[in-house]
C-alpha cells in the first residue's frame, strides 16, 4: 500500500519535544533485528496518524513472517549461544537499571511520542505511562537476584533440587492503549528471568516502540535480546503467534483475537498468557461518600478515554441512592471536555479510533439514555453515561 | 587521651588522590539525626595505618550519651515513619542511589579502606563493588517483601503482614568495614528500619563518608546514625539501650556472647555473625593445583583476619604429603607487602594488639611441637606485617588447630576417609563455613551435607554472594545475613484476624 509521507509541522503542531520531532524526522521505518536496524523484506511501510489531528505522523516498517522468521533466529541465537541467559544475575540487574535510567533521561520526548501517537493526554502519558514504566522496569530491575529454586526432603540417597531456569523465545504482542507501559511491562519480567524477546507493538501506535529499540541499545543491552517487529496482527503478529520456534507468547489485547492466540499456540505447545477485556462491575453502596465514589467512579470509566480493559464500565449503584449518585456522576462528566492532548491541561484527549466511538454511539441511541450525546469534530467524543436499570442491555 | 595530631603526608604516602586527602583532612565527627556533631564528651581517638603506624585521622570518640542522641533521633524518624511509611519503591530508589554514589565514589573509597584496614588495594576495589552489588540486591527486596493469606476458617479473613523491627543498632568489624556496612545497612533499611552503625574504633573512615554519601542520597534526617567509638562504651550502650529493637553484630564469638546476654535486658533481637576455625577439606582426587592455589587464597586473603577463613586444611593421607610441599612452595612466594601497591595480595594487620596475637601464635605452633615449613617471621620496621605461614604435623587437638588466631597462617592435618575428614572437620565449637575438593559428584554432596557449617564450598573458597544467606552453626553464629533469609532478621510478622 503506497503510504502517504507526513507533513511534521502539521502533524505534530503544538509538540514542543526536538527530540521526539527528530525521532520523527529520521523516519522509523526500520525493524530491530539482532541489533541492527533493517528494512523489512517486503519493502512494505504503513501510516501511523495522530488522532487528534488525523495526520500521518510516521511510515513505519511493515514486517511480516520473512521479517518474523529472522528476528526468531536472532532471539534463538542469542538465547543458545550468547550472553542474556547466562550471564550473572546481578550483572542482568545493572543492564535493567541502566535501561530505566535511560528511559528517565528521555521521559518528555518518550512522552510526547505517545501522546502523538497515541492520543492521551501529555500530562499522563508523562505521569502515568512513561513514569509507570520506569517504575515496572526498576521493580523487575531486582528479579534476577531473587529467582530461587528449592531443594527438597528426598530420600537419603538422593539430592534432589529444583531450578527456576528461562523459558526461552518469548513472542510479546502488545496493544495501542498504553504502548510503552505495555512494552515494558512484558519485556521487564521476560528480561528479568534470562528469556529473549521480540515485541510487536499494536499497529496503530508503534512510535515509542521503536524509540525503545534504541534506547535498549544505548543502554547497552546485547544485540539479539530484543527484537522489534513492527507491523499487522495478521501477518507480524500471527507469525510470532504461529512461529514453531518461540517458546511463548504473551498477549494483551481483545478477548476475540485472544482465543484466536490461544487456538494458534496448540502448532507447538507454546506456553500462552492472556490479558484481555472486560466489563468490569464498579459496585457503589449507600454507606460511601458519593462524591468520592462519583470522582473515582468517573476516572474509572473515562481515563484514557475509557481505553482501558479494567474499566469500570458497569457502574451499580444501590437503588435508595441510584438517582442521587447518577446525578453527581453526570454533573462531573459535564466538567469533562475533550481537548488537545498536547495541552498539560488537557485531562481527556481523542479516542484512538473513529470507529471505536461510532459504534458505542449507535449502541447508546437504542437504549434511553440520560446524558450529553453530542458529537464533534474529529474523533474526539463527549463521554456518554448511559443510565440503565436492566444489566441484560447489550451495553 | 590525648591524641596525636594526625601527620597525613606521612600517614596517606603514596596517595595523590585530592578527594582522599582532602576527606582525611576534614575533622571527623558523629552524624546524628541528620547531623554531624563532635561527641558530647569533645573526646576523639586516633585512626592508624597499619601499613605505616601513622595517624591517618582523629575520630570522635561517641559513648553512652551520643548513643542515648542517637536512639532519640532514630526513634522520632522511625515512629514518623519517614521511612518506614513511605512506599516501597521510593525506598528502593534511595537505595539505589545510595549504591549509584559509592560506585561513584569507588576509588576513593578503596583507597580509604586500604589506608585504614591495610587490605590489598584489588581486595578494596573487590569489596567496594560488592557493597554497590550488596545495595542493589537489597534495593530491590523493599518491593518484594510479601506477607500471606491463610486459610482460616469461613467467617474469618487471616493475614499476615512483614513489618519492620523497629530501630536497629549495628556494630560492625574491621575487617571488611565497608562490605559489612552494605551487609547491615542495606537490608535494614530495605525492610522499613532504621539504624545506628557502629564501626569498629580501627576502622571508622570508610563508614564515615559512607556516611555523607547516604545524606548526599537525600535519605531522610535519622534513618541511619553513625557512632564512632569503642566496643566497650558506645558498643555496649547499644547491646543494652532498652529503646533498641534488634542489635545485629559481626565480631568475636567472645564479644558476641556478652551482647548475647546485654540483649536479655528488653528482649531485643540479636543476630550474631561470629569467629571460625573452617575446615578446608582436600581428598585424594582433588585437582592440586587448583586446591593448592584457592587454599593459600583460603587463609592469606585479608591477611587471614576473615571470620570464614580455611585455617585447618585436611589431606587424604596418601596425598598429604604432595600437597603439603605444594602449598609450602606455594605460599612461600606470597609475601606481606605494601597493600597500595595492585600485586600485593597480603597487607599488614589491622593493628599492634592483632599483630602481637598472632605473632603469639606462631611461638604457641612451634611450643606444641607443628613443624613450620614457610613463614613463621615478621617484617622489621614499620607497619604490622606477618608473612604467610603453614604449619605441618599439627594435631586438631593443638592450640594453633582449635583457637582463631586471625592470621595469615594455616595447619595442615592429614585424615584417613570421609568419615575421619568429617569427624575431624567438626571436632571444634565453630561452625562458620568449610571447603570440600573432590571430583566425585557424590562425595561432594555428601560431604557437604555431613559438615557442620553455615557455608560449604566445593572446589572454590570463600565465594560470598549477597543472594545467599550466610552465618554460624553452634558458636560461629545465631542468624543468617544475605540471601532472602535477611528479610526475616529485619522484618517482624503480624498475624491480622479480621471478623466477617
Amino acid at each position: 500500500m503506497a503510504a502517504a509521507l507526513p507533513s511534521l509541522e502539521r502533524t505534530t503542531q503544538g509538540a514542543k519535544s526536538s527530540e521526539a520531532l527528530n525521532f520523527l524526522r529520521r523516519s522509523p521505518t526500520k525493524l530491530l533485528i539482532r541489533g541492527k536496524w533493517v528494512s523489512p523484506k517486503s519493502g512494505k511501510t504503513f501510516e501511523t496518524i495522530n488522532p487528534a489531528n488525523e495526520e500521518v505522523l510516521a511510515l513505519v516498517a511493515e514486517g511480516d513472517k520473512a521479517d518474523v522468521d529472522e528476528a526468531v533466529k536472532a532471539a534463538r541465537r542469542e538465547f543458545e549461544e550468547g550472553k542474556w541467559a547466562t550471564m550473572g544475575s546481578h550483572q542482568r540487574t545493572r543492564y535493567l537499571l541502566k535501561l530505566a535510567d535511560v528511559i528517565d533521561q528521555h521521559a518528555d520526548e518518550l512522552a510526547e511520542l505517545e501522546t502523538l501517537d497515541n492520543g492521551k493526554p501529555l500530562a499522563q502519558a508523562r505521569t502515568i505511562d512513561i513514569a509507570g514504566a520506569a517504575g515496572v522496569l526498576r521493580y523487575f530491575a531486582g528479579g534476577p537476584t531473587k529467582i530461587y529454586g528449592e531443594t527438597n526432603p528426598s530420600d537419603p540417597g538422593t539430592f534432589n533440587y529444583t531450578l527456576r531456569e528461562p523459558v526461552g523465545v518469548c513472542g510479546l504482542i502488545v496493544p495501542w492503549n498504553f504502548p510503552l507501559m505495555m512494552a515494558i511491562t512484558k519485556i521487564a519480567p521476560a528480561l528479568a528471568c534470562g528469556n529473549t524477546v521480540i515485541l510487536k507493538p499494536a499497529e496503530q501506535t508503534p512510535l515509542t516502540a521503536v524509540r525503545l529499540g534504541e534506547l535498549i541499545q544505548e543502554a547497552g543491552i546485547p544485540d539479539g535480546v530484543v527484537n522489534v517487529t513492527t507491523g499487522f496482527g495478521p501477518g507480524a503478529g500471527s507469525s510470532i503467534v504461529e512461529h514453531p520456534d518461540v517458546d511463548k507468547v504473551a498477549f494483551t489485547g481483545s478477548t476475540e483475537v485472544g482465543k484466536l492466540i490461544l487456538k494458534a499456540s496448540a502448532g507447538n505447545l507454546k506456553r500462552v498468557s492472556l490479558e484481555l477485556g472486560g466489563e468490569s462491575p464498579n459496585i457503589i453502596f449507600p454507606d460511601t461518600d458519593l462524591q468520592i465514589a462519583a470522582r473515582q467512579a468517573m476516572n474509572g470509566v473515562f481515563f484514557n478515554s475509557g481505553q482501558v480493559c479494567a474499566a469500570g464500565t458497569r457502574i451499580f449503584a444501590q437503588q435508595e441512592i441510584y438517582h442521587e449518585f447518577v446525578a453527581e456522576l453526570t454533573k462531573l462528566s459535564n466538567g469533562m471536555h475533550p481537548g488537545n492532548p498536547l495541552d498539560p491541561k488537557t485531562r481527556l484527549g481523542p479516542v484512538y479510533r473513529r470507529s471505536s466511538s461510532i459504534g458505542s454511539m449507535a449502541i447508546s441511541q437504542k437504549e434511553s439514555a440520560k446524558g450529553p450525546r453530542s458529537r464533534q469534530e474529529k474523533e474526539f467524543t463527549r463521554e456518554t453515561a448511559t443510565t440503565s436499570s436492566r444489566p441484560s442491555s447489550r451495553m | 587521651m590525648a591524641a596525636a595530631v594526625p601527620s597525613i603526608e606521612k600517614a596517606a604516602s603514596g596517595v595523590t588522590s585530592s578527594a582522599v586527602l582532602g576527606f582525611l583532612r576534614k575533622p571527623k565527627q558523629l552524624l546524628i539525626g541528620g547531623k554531624w556533631v563532635p561527641a558530647k564528651s569533645g573526646k576523639t581517638f586516633e585512626t592508624i595505618n597499619p601499613a605505616n603506624e601513622e595517624v591517618l585521622a582523629l575520630a570522635a570518640e561517641g559513648d553512652k550519651t551520643d548513643v542515648d542522641e542517637a536512639v532519640k533521633a532514630a526513634r522520632k524518624a522511625y515512629e514518623e515513619g519517614k521511612w518506614s511509611k513511605i512506599g516501597p519503591h521510593q525506598r528502593s530508589r534511595y537505595l539505589l542511589k545510595i549504591a549509584d554514589l559509592i560506585e561513584q565514589n569507588a576509588d576513593e573509597l578503596a583507597t580509604l579502606e586500604t589506608l585504614n584496614n591495610g587490605m590489598a588495594i584489588s581486595l578494596a576495589r573487590g569489596m567496594v563493588a560488592g557493597a554497590v552489588d550488596t545495595f542493589r540486591y537489597y534495593a530491590g527486596w523493599s518491593t518484594k517483601i510479601y506477607g500471606e493469606t491463610n486459610p482460616s476458617e469461613p467467617g474469618m479473613f487471616n493475614y499476615t503482614l512483614r513489618e519492620p523491627v523497629g530501630v536497629c543498632g549495628q556494630i560492625i568489624p574491621w575487617n571488611g568495614p565497608i562490605a559489612m556496612l552494605a551487609w547491615k545497612v542495606a537490608p535494614a533499611l530495605a525492610c522499613g528500619n532504621v539504624s545506628i552503625l557502629k564501626p569498629a574504633e580501627q576502622t571508622p573512615l570508610t563508614a564515615l563518608r559512607v556516611g555523607e554519601l547516604i545524606l548526599e542520597a537525600g535519605i531522610p534526617e535519622g534513618v541511619v546514625n553513625i557512632i564512632t567509638g569503642f566496643g566497650e562504651t558506645a558498643g555496649a550502650a547499644i547491646a543494652s539501650h532498652p529503646d533498641i529493637d534488634k542489635v545485629a553484630f559481626t565480631g568475636s564469638t567472645e564479644v558476641g556472647k556478652l551482647i548475647l546476654q546485654a540483649s536479655a535486658g528488653n528482649l531485643k533481637r540479636v543476630s550474631l555473625e561470629l569467629g571460625g576455625k573452617s575446615p578446608n577439606v582436600v581428598f585424594e582426587d582433588a585437582d592440586l593445583e587448583s586446591a593448592v592455589a584457592t587454599s593459600v587464597f583460603g587463609f592469606t586473603m585479608l591477611s587471614g583476619q576473615v571470620c570464614c577463613a580455611g585455617t585447618r586444611v585436611f589431606v587424604q593421607e596418601d596425598f598429604h604429603d604432595r600437597f603439603a610441599d605444594a602449598l609450602t612452595r606455594y605460599t612461600s612466594k606470597v609475601r606481606a607487602g605494601d597493600p597500595l601497591d595492585p600485586k600485593t595480595t597480603v597487607g599488614p594487620l589491622v593493628s599492634k594488639d592483632q599483630f602481637d596475637r598472632v605473632k603469639g601464635y606462631l611461638d604457641i605452633g612451634k611450643k606444641e611441637g607443628a613443624k613450620l615449613t614457610t613463614g613463621g617471621d615478621v617484617n622489621d620496621g614499620k607497619g604490622y606485617f606477618v608473612n604467610p605461614t603453614v604449619f605441618t604435623d599439627v594435631k586438631n587437638t593443638m592450640q594453633i588447630a582449635r583457637e582463631e588466631i586471625f592470621g595469615p597462617v594455616v595447619s595442615v592435618i592429614p585424615f584417613k576417609d570421609e568419615n575421619d575428614a568429617v569427624l575431624q572437620g567438626n571436632d571444634t565449637t565453630y561452625g562458620l563455613a568449610a571447603a570440600v575438593w573432590t571430583n566425585d559428584v557424590s562425595r561432594a554432596h555428601k560431604v557437604a551435607r555431613r559438615l557442620k557449617a553455615g557455608t560449604v564450598w566445593v572446589n572454590c573458597y570463600n565465594v560470598i554472594d549477597p543472594i545467599s544467606p550466610f552465618g554460624g552453626y553452634k558458636q560461629s553464629g545465631i542468624g543468617r545475613e544475605l540471601g532472602k533469609h535477611s528479610v526475616d532478621l529485619y522484618t517482624q510478622i503480624k498475624s491480622v484476624y479480621v471478623k466477617l
